[in-house]
């Protein structure tokens, strides 16, 4: 059961994987001029000097000759290589990709621990003066824009020295805002959805003490959207910081991405876009693998 | 009636700023693309009513550079307010050619919101068919056009947007480079609404009414536009007042990322652009001019979708 399940998601993702990847490369087919465009205008570098780099880069090959080789690369983990580095893609995107990922997953963990609780608690005493300040400011936060908090941080943080902190701390104080409010005002109405059933009532009469009825009743019932929601994070880990990592000069994927796509750095830019679309599909199917472990009405059908 | 107060609120907000945007001509004291070289990111102006002596002057007047009073004249040449010539007023600063952010500010508003606006419809108008007819026709399109639309949201947004962009000439005259720019935009966020309203469409099919329509006689054509079309009006409303803010957004981050409209037209984008060099942003604040309009615009289509939404969910 949970096999075929699996089986069927792999496929599915392989499927969306290959699409994804003829479609970066059609996409950079069409664009015009390739890497060596301009430095065919430099007339210190000979002709014969651009036509061997632009054998030596593959780029007189076939569309679907050149396709082949990157699928041949990528199965040899290279994912091809990178014209402006001269280096193979992962060798280029991995320390990269960490960095991004330290920053997520922090910042991300971060936000989780400070919603979970908050909203459990908001949730806890609807409508009373603290709840509706929450909700307010969490619609006020909602609508300021990513850009606009990142640039307002950083103003804050070369005032008042902050910027000493480095770059993690800030980038961290940046991202972590941004991903709040949208994952409390979920948890929120995930946990007052969750409230309203017979079993929490039955559960008060009884005299189950406050913390231990949200916490230990009403939480559970309320983790099918929350995971949902899990898995959303998870799935944004290295596509959810390109304009912060930007903003703040953080040395993840985003900048290495930016760059690729001005420089038409073809490789890189399909291997990044590959790798977050991987990312996308593994986070939807961890949400999937959760709801089925916790769930067992899902187990049943 | 009660909590219709916030959405009046939103509503007449969006009104006002639209409205500012649409009059920038008048309300903006210069020409945005005019440069003033050496009054590069001059401070804000501030306003006096009383002078160095304390003297109160009914008109208000600024300070030049030689600190003599220089008076505010109203409605003079088609601007709201202006000072006599030599002198300029900057009520929001300059940036780095000295151009005035508050001329700026207005002008590059006309064009960010008619961008969000354009490629919103634009969207939504691909939504609506696609949606509409894959949920209409059923089999084995709407199996082919669902996969895709997940293909594209499978993607990251801000990725995929990048990535197209990048395809598209960047050196072209300003005209062109919106156009581009904003069917971008509108053109990749096509999936969501078509998925919203292909359900909507699915839902509308098997009321009773559509039903008994095509029993009597009703053809696709008459049934899609009288019975269906209607059902969906609200998703495509609401999608819309989450959709405005989020392509505005889009259309400030290409630019901002130098991807979007090129200098010398002003958008609030490319005003946040020099943002990008650090002595900029820790010393002239004044730059962030653009988010003063982004956030209460944001807010007020936040305010108007989460009506929208409650409303469309019967509780």
């Amino acid at each position: 059961m949970l096999k075929s399940f699996l089986l069927r998601r792999l496929q599915h993702t392989l499927l969306l994987l290959t699409l994804v990847s003829m479609g970066s490369f059609l996409l950079l087919e069409l664009a015009p001029g390739d890497f060596l465009t301009e430095t065919t205008l430099n007339p210190r570098i000979s002709p014969q000097t651009l036509a061997s780099l632009r054998d030596r880069f593959g780029l007189t090959k076939s569309l679907p000759e050149r396709y082949f080789y990157w699928v041949r690369s990528a199965a040899q983990g290279e994912f091809g290589i990178s014209f402006a580095y001269d280096m193979p893609v992962r060798a280029l995107i991995w320390p990269r990709m960490l960095s991004t990922l330290l920053l997520t997953a922090t910042s991300l963990g971060l936000a989780w621990m400070i919603a979970l609780p908050l909203g459990v608690w908001a949730a806890a005493r609807q409508g009373s003066w603290p709840d509706r300040l929450l909700v307010l400011s969490t619609s006020g936060f909602l609508s300021i824009p990513e850009l606009v908090f990142a640039c307002g941080i950083l103003i804050i943080a070369a005032k008042t020295q902050w910027l000493r902190m480095g770059g993690l701390p800030l980038a961290v104080c940046v991202l972590t805002p941004v991903s709040l409010p949208l994952l409390l005002r979920h948890i929120r109405a995930g946990v007052l959805t969750a409230s309203g059933a017979t079993y929490v009532r039955a559960a008060r009469a009884h005299g189950v003490s406050e913390m231990r009825l949200w916490f230990r009743h009403v939480l559970p019932a309320a983790s099918h959207p929350l995971i949902s929601l899990f898995g959303l994070s998870v799935a944004g880990l290295l596509s959810s910081s390109l304009l912060v990592e930007v903003v703040v000069g953080w040395p993840g994927l985003g900048p290495l991405f930016l760059e690729a796509v001005g420089a038409r750095d073809f490789y890189v830019v399909t291997g990044v876009v590959s790798l977050s679309a991987i990312f996308l599909a593994a986070g939807t199917l961890l949400a999937d693998m959760l709801l089925y472990f916790c769930d067992p009405r899902i187990r049943m059908n | 009636m009660r909590d219709r107060i916030p959405l009046s609120l939103a509503v007449s907000g969006l009104i006002v700023l639209h409205g500012i945007c649409l009059f920038a001509g008048f309300l903006s004291p210069y020409d945005p693309t005019e440069q003033n070289r050496t009054l590069s990111f001059a401070a804000p102006a501030r306003i006096h009513f009383f002078d160095n002596q304390g003297v109160f002057h009914l008109r208000p007047f600024v300070y030049n550079g030689n600190s003599t009073r220089v008076p505010l004249r109203f409605c003079v040449d088609a601007h709201l307010f202006g000072v006599a010539a030599p002198d300029r007023i900057f009520l929001l600063g300059s940036d780095d050619y000295g151009r005035d952010q508050l001329s700026r500010l207005l002008h590059g508003g006309r064009i960010s919101l008619v961008g969000g606006w354009l490629a919103t419809i634009l969207s939504l108008g691909i939504g609506v068919v696609v949606g509409t007819f894959a949920g209409f026709r059923g089999g084995w399109v709407d199996e082919a056009m669902m996969r895709v639309a997940e293909l594209f949201l499978a993607l990251p947004w801000l990725y995929l947007l990048l990535a197209v962009r990048a395809l598209l000439p960047l050196t072209v005259d300003p005209e062109t480079t919106f156009l581009l720019v904003t069917a971008t935009i509108g053109v990749i966020g096509w999936a969501r609404p078509a998925r919203l309203v292909r359900s909507a469409v699915l839902e509308a099919k098997e009321r009773a009414y559509v039903q008994v329509a095509r029993g009597f006689g009703a053809g696709s054509l008459h049934l899609v536009m009288r019975h269906i079309l209607p059902e969906t009006r609200s998703v495509v409303f609401t999608q819309a007042a989450l959709l405005v803010p989020l392509y505005i957004l889009a259309e400030v981050t290409l630019s901002f990322l130098g991807l979007g409209l090129g200098e010398p037209a002003p958008s609030w984008g490319n005003m946040l652009a020099p943002l990008r060099q650090y002595h900029v942003l820790t010393s002239f604040w004044w730059m962030v001019a653009p988010a003063f309009f982004l956030v209460p615009l944001c807010l007020c289509f936040q305010v108007c979708a989460d009506a929208l939404t409650k409303s469309n969910t019967p509780c």
